[in-house]
């Protein structure tokens, strides 16, 4: 029963309800009221590759609703991994970027993608459920080759604290290396230390703690839903998924790419190890230039102390839609 | 679950009115069991009337508006931890109860809930309620239908004349760009209601028509609807391959299938098989060239906060740079004039990326000066999935830019 259901229920149950301020008791209700315990298969994804996590935690996925619109839950995640093209696909053709060098125009794409390089770099190493950076201005920037062995910019940016709405201009330098194999950007930030000192601590301990025994293992999902909502006590959530994301994107950026969290999927709580949360998370990225939605699976760690760290990622395969598939919910 | 609280919190409180004003919840941090302690202490203090929710560390509790000093001082005597998870419990019931809203149909345009995301054919809806109470200003035109067979809908705001000086606004090229379809919801009903009110508005009504399309590619909304809310593309099967759909903003015959496109029908930029190939792009296309006066041509898309003109597909410069330059620096101080939102601007190719078969390079090459595109709210951390909150200010401070390029064109008709 939707929460409609449950509305017009309790308008029609009468209004014979004494008024006590103390009588809202969330402990009270039992998650189950709403939740059905679904089998892992829910996921649908198929073709991964890590068994390991299906054994040993034994995850039990309940799964709140987190629609209001009352509308059809839309399925993001299409898992129709076996089809494949009839005939040959045509060779995709490269787009040619022919990148400026010397001063660069702060409005232009080349310092903007090399600047949002910076935001993910940030998330990486300073991000958490109570701190997410975002990417205000580029003031300046300047792009150089570097002998054969690939491109560097150094850039004047302001950097955006998005949760406690704070602001600071930053330096940074970003080399995109070139070679046959592609390798991962590297960043060197400067002159950002009073954003990165902001205090979360308080924040950060008390979810640390309220998770650190769970017993209630949970899968949340759709974050946000469709109509951009997330239930408050959830955010940190996404943003958790934000921060562990951020280490992907951060990986594959080149300068031919611009990543944005689409959506995290899903994410669900394993069990605790080493006194550090543990979550099995499915995130869709956005990749601005080409269009495309990758999705990758990962599996990381956080606490207060140690931060986010990823223990495995994995990129799952390029969803086709296939009439032909049923429709997997 | 959490829901199911705070809506009996706000059942309890519409019938006592305004219980919590003032009221907040702290998260309380006990270090170690002394402190612990100490805090069961608290509630054995009947006067200060605090609920405790949570009594598993971290412990939350409501605290009284009349007991917030004496907890706050208790707290920090003792030197326990303690944050204010919610500031003002009734504000948060308040905005709860406005956002839980029994399923109300809207049976006019004055009750539609503009500050949501809606079916396409509510969409629908709304085109034909707004032309049924407005039918002196607004009209809906046919131009063709999707490939699935929907109607694509145009609106046309007019006060006369005939075969006037016009200007053209479309969204929902790109099914996933929701913002885009409840902004130009907002603009239709915008146009009726300033009419009349707004002098620049009613200066550009009188000399010029207004033609709206609010869902250029309805059979990729259903699909963001229903089965991927990440979907882009037409819903077109690729004979041979079972990959579905054409990227409707890589159609056109403006450097069509050059860089800055795909010819994998698999990918997102995919550009079909032909120029105007698309039905969703070919209607357009006529209605363009049968109308003949279309002075402006505006394409709304999400996300990046920029204002765009031609070229994408090259990097010759538009004859008319300098030009559609200034009069984006204008839009742009407009639209940020309203909130601050900041917003870039530029030529497709040098400020967001190559792309060529788009409409506004189309519409440019054939004499249309004032071509540009929007990419609205926001810069990537909701994305697509822009709350519905924002739907409002989005448009609102887009339409501050609009009315600015419409002047424009009005003052400089050629």
């Amino acid at each position: 029963m939707g929460l409609r259901g449950v509305i017009v229920l309790v308008g029609l149950m009468g209004t014979t309800w004494s008024f006590n301020a103390t009588t809202i008791r969330p402990e009270a209700v039992s998650t189950d009221t709403f939740a059905r315990p679904e089998t892992t298969e829910e996921t649908t994804e198929q073709g991964r590759n890590n068994p390991g996590l299906m054994n040993e935690d034994r995850t039990v996925h309940v799964t709140a609703s987190t629609d209001t619109s009352g509308g059809v839950d839309s399925q993001t995640t299409e898992a129709t991994v076996g089809c494949s093209k009839k005939g040959a696909v045509a060779e995709e053709e490269a787009v040619e970027d022919v990148m400026a060098t010397g001063e660069l125009n702060p409005s232009h794409y080349p310092a903007q993608r090399a600047a949002k390089v910076v935001q993910h770099y940030l998330n990486t190493r300073y991000g958490s459920p109570y701190k997410l950076f975002g990417l205000k201005q580029v003031q300046s920037g300047n792009a150089e080759d570097v002998a054969d062995s690939g491109r560097k910019y150094q850039l004047d940016i302001s950097v955006h604290e998005i949760i406690s709405d704070t602001k600071e201009n930053c330096s940074a330098e970003v080399f995109f290396p070139r070679g046959v194999k592609q390798l991962s950007p590297q960043v060197q930030v400067s002159s950002c230390e009073e954003l990165l000192k902001i205090d979360a601590n308080s924040e950060e301990e008390a979810l640390y703690q309220q998770y650190k025994t769970n017993k209630t293992l949970r899968t949340e999902k759709r974050l946000p839903d469709s109509y951009g909502h997330i239930d408050p006590e959830m955010t940190p959530f996404w943003h958790l998924g934000i921060v562990a994301s951020s280490f992907i994107m951060l990986n594959e950026s080149t300068e031919n790419t611009l990543y944005n969290v689409a959506q995290v999927a899903n994410i669900t709580q394993l069990t605790t190890e080493n006194d550090q949360l543990k979550f099995d998370c499915h995130v869709l990225l956005h990749d601005m230039v080409s269009q495309e939605i990758p999705q990758w699976k990962m599996l990381f760690t956080w606490s207060p102390a140690g931060g986010v760290k990823v223990l495995h990622t994995e990129q799952l395969p390029h969803v086709h839609d296939c009439e032909k598939h049923p429709k997997t919910n | 679950m959490k829901r199911l609280i705070t809506f009996a919190a706000l059942f309890a409180a519409v019938l006592s009115k305004e219980a919590f004003h003032g009221h907040q919840v702290f998260r309380i941090v006990p270090k170690d069991d002394v402190q612990l302690s100490l805090i069961k202490l608290l509630e054995d203090m009947l006067e200060l009337e605090l609920d405790f929710w949570r009594w598993v560390t971290p412990l939350d509790v409501r605290v009284p508006s009349h007991s917030l000093q004496a907890v706050k001082s208790y707290l920090e005597r003792h030197s326990i931890k303690y944050y204010t998870v919610i500031k003002d419990l009734q504000a948060l019931l308040d905005e709860e109860q406005k956002q839980m809203k029994l399923a109300t149909y809207a049976w006019n345009t004055d009750s539609f809930d503009y500050n949501n995301y809606h079916t396409l054919s509510d969409i629908y809806s709304f085109q034909d309620m707004l032309v049924a109470e407005k039918p002196n200003l607004v009209s809906k035109i046919v131009i063709g239908q999707s490939y699935e067979g929907r109607p694509l809908n145009v609106l046309k705001f007019s006060t006369g004349g005939s075969n006037r000086p016009a200007i053209w606004i479309d969204c929902g090229i790109h099914a996933r760009e929701w913002v885009t379809h409840a902004s130009g919801i907002l603009f239709a009903k915008k146009i009726v209601t300033d009419y009349g009110q707004d002098t620049a508005l009613t200066a550009i009504l009188n000399k010029m028509d207004i033609f709206l399309e609010i869902v250029v590619n309805p059979d990729g909304y259903q699909f963001t609807h229903t089965k991927n809310r990440m979907w882009r593309k037409n819903r077109r099967p690729n004979p041979g391959f079972r990959c579905v759909g054409v990227d409707l903003n890589r159609n056109w015959n403006a450097g069509f299938g050059g860089h800055g496109s795909s010819n994998n029908p698999c990918k997102n930029t995919y550009h079909g098989v032909k120029a105007h190939s698309e039905p969703e792009v070919r209607s357009i296309v006529k209605f363009v060239r049968s109308h003949g006066n279309i002075k402006a041509f505006i394409s709304i898309h999400s996300y990046s906060q920029m204002l765009l003109y031609p070229y994408g597909y090259t990097k010759t410069l538009a004859k008319d740079q300098k030009e559609l330059d200034q009069v984006a620096q204008q839009a742009v101080a407009a639209l940020t004039s309203l909130y601050g939102t900041p917003y870039r601007y530029g030529s497709i190719i040098t400020t967001i990326y190559q792309s060529s078969g788009g409409s506004i390079d189309w519409t440019y090459n054939r004499g249309i000066k004032y071509s540009y595109t929007f990419e609205l709210r926001d810069t990537g951390h909701f994305g697509f999935l822009l709350p519905a909150k924002q739907i409002g200010p989005t448009a609102n401070e887009t339409w501050l830019a609009l009315k600015v390029i419409m002047h424009y064109t009005l003052e400089h008709l050629y």
